[in-house]
């Protein structure tokens, strides 16, 4: 294929390097070393993922959670433009900042929806397994050069760009990544299975409602630990859901995977384990609180399991 | 069970606000040993696990461009918008995104939406001059309260829409799953199933977003 997702590595690992160069550079960040590596390493890994052996990575990984872990990512100064400066170009270039904006979502569905077949001299465009994630990369180059064409600004200058906003992130960036790698190790030391005994344990198993209720809650609870109702789900539904609600009960599966899923989403709204979700979000919108999206979100969290726990047990039994 | 300790230790972490990335290291590495796993497979793990997500961390490539467009003006721009729109209050205007959120999700358009895409670039700052036109300036608690209910707005739109699209991944993982107990279910009947609970996360995020307005009506009069 002529776009496959290890280019789109690539220039994510190319901006990174810009980045980790840039920080390097800024003499108003005292751990401005620290910080240039723990960027730097981000950019190895999408550089060289592919190449270096696993267990080299895990090492780097573990680095970047120490630079992490000691304040060793710091941000640094930006040459920012002035409000007044800003206010001017809104008037300048008026609803025309939109378009590279809303280029990002169109093409990416244009590339989803309608490139997905298509050929050129024999070659596939786009890389069918990962066409959403190519798309993206796609959507975002295309709106870069629109972007760059509209605004005239120098391609070094959207690097600073971008480092002001990976800075204000800081570390939160690689929080998902590294959630995931969480994820993998508690699925090797069978966790899931750990957690689903504790809880059949203690459950008085010929009540329906309260095997409805554990298989619910525990997705959600479950979903919290782990950050993702689709790891939440296999451990819930081989543990509790299927033996005890369909099995034991003849509860209806299509019933038990939809609400049972959607109880698992529950938990997420409320985890910090769902990084990307609700950390990333909160680092990028600059509030002081990294838990207030959690908190904006809880009390509808909260209501939608306890309707999903009705909702299963009026409509699985039937 | 001692593999329940690497929980207990990312439960106690994040509660004591260690930084997290260096409660999951070692949160992982206390569970591969409780699990019996040698440092060489855990230190595998943890790369080959980092590189094979790294699509996870894709959404830095938008970062050049929202970062070129707010250079420019596009969060004032924005404001300008909201401002001529005389019925757009705060709590709408997040009503609206939830909706189309949640709509294009559950028609397969996930793309539509998203943090870096369009929550900081549009709809927060939309959201808050829609507050910002009608009352005057914002205390900072509030703009922020403003801008983690833009970001709610997103989250809940897109998980609750998302499961009602057959060709979802979550359908498929579901589907795959009952396979292997042997029963075969229409991508179609889970997807069905969970409509109930799409409509009502709708509604209940929504009600709250309509309260939102009041809540802030009630904290700039406070403020007087």
């Amino acid at each position: 294929m002529i776009f496959s997702l290890e280019y789109v590595y690539y220039i994510c690992g190319i901006l990174m390097a810009i980045i980790s160069f840039l920080a390097f550079k800024d003499q108003s960040n005292p751990k401005r070393v620290l910080t240039a590596i723990f960027w730097g390493i981000f950019a190895i890994s999408f550089l060289f993922g592919k190449i270096i052996p696993p267990m080299y990575m895990g090492v780097a990984v573990i680095i970047m959670a120490v630079i992490a872990g000691i304040g060793g990512v710091r941000l640094g100064s930006y040459s920012q433009s002035t409000e007044e400066e800003r206010t001017d170009r809104a008037v300048k270039f008026s609803n025309w900042l939109f378009v590279p904006a809303l280029l990002i979502p169109i093409v990416t569905i244009i590339g989803t929806l309608g490139l997905k077949e298509v050929t050129i001299a024999g070659l596939a465009l786009l890389e069918k397994s990962n066409i959403t994630l190519v798309s993206l990369g796609l959507a975002c180059i295309v709106a870069f050069i629109v972007a760059l064409s509209l605004t005239k600004e120098t391609g070094l200058q959207s690097a600073r760009e971008a480092r002001r906003l990976v800075d204000a992130i800081g570390w939160a960036a690689v929080l998902p990544q590294m959630l995931a790698t969480l994820g993998a190790l508690f699925a090797l030391a069978g966790v899931g299975q750990a957690v689903s005994t504790l809880i059949g344990s203690v459950i008085p198993l010929d009540n329906k409602f309260m095997v409805v209720f554990a298989y619910c809650v525990g997705m959600a609870l479950f979903t919290m630990i782990m950050g993702n109702a689709f790891a939440a789900f296999p451990v819930m539904t081989a543990g509790i859901g299927y033996p005890l609600v369909v099995v034991m009960h003849g509860g209806n599966p299509a019933v038990l995977c939809a609400i049972g899923m959607f109880s698992g989403y529950c938990g997420t709204l409320m985890t910090p384990m769902a990084a990307n979700y609700n950390i990333v979000p909160a680092a990028l919108l600059d509030l002081p609180d990294k838990n207030a999206v959690i908190k904006a979100q809880i009390p509808t969290a909260l209501v939608l399991l306890t309707v999903n726990v009705f909702l299963m047990y009026f409509l699985i039994f039937r | 069970m001692l593999t329940l300790s690497g929980i207990v230790i990312v439960i106690a972490g994040f509660a004591l606000r260690f930084n997290p990335l260096l409660v999951v290291v070692v949160a992982g590495i206390v569970t591969g040993l409780a699990g019996g796993l040698s440092v060489e497979k855990i230190l595998i793990t943890f790369g080959d696990a980092f590189i094979k997500n790294r699509y996870l961390s894709l959404f830095i490539l938008t970062l050049p461009v929202i970062g070129m467009l707010e250079r420019n003006g596009l969060k004032e721009q924005s404001q300008i918008v909201i401002g001529k729109i005389k019925a757009a209050t705060t709590g709408r205007l997040l009503i609206l995104y939830l909706f189309i959120r949640e709509a294009a999700a559950a028609l397969g358009l996930v793309a539509l939406g998203g943090h870096a895409q369009m929550v900081r670039p549009l709809v927060a700052p939309m959201a808050e001059a829609a507050a910002a036109n009608k009352y005057g300036k914002l205390s900072d608690e509030l703009r922020n309260k403003i801008k983690a209910y833009s970001a709610s707005a997103d989250n809940v739109g897109v998980f609750f829409g998302e499961d009602i699209f057959i060709a979802f991944g979550a359908i498929l993982l579901m589907k795959g799953f009952f396979e292997q107990y042997g029963i075969i279910m229409e991508p179609l009947a889970i997807a069905v199933w969970g409509i109930p609970t799409a409509i009502s996360a709708f509604i209940i995020h929504a009600f709250r977003l309509y309260r939102l307005d009041g809540k802030i009506k009630q904290a700039m009069e406070e403020a007087k």
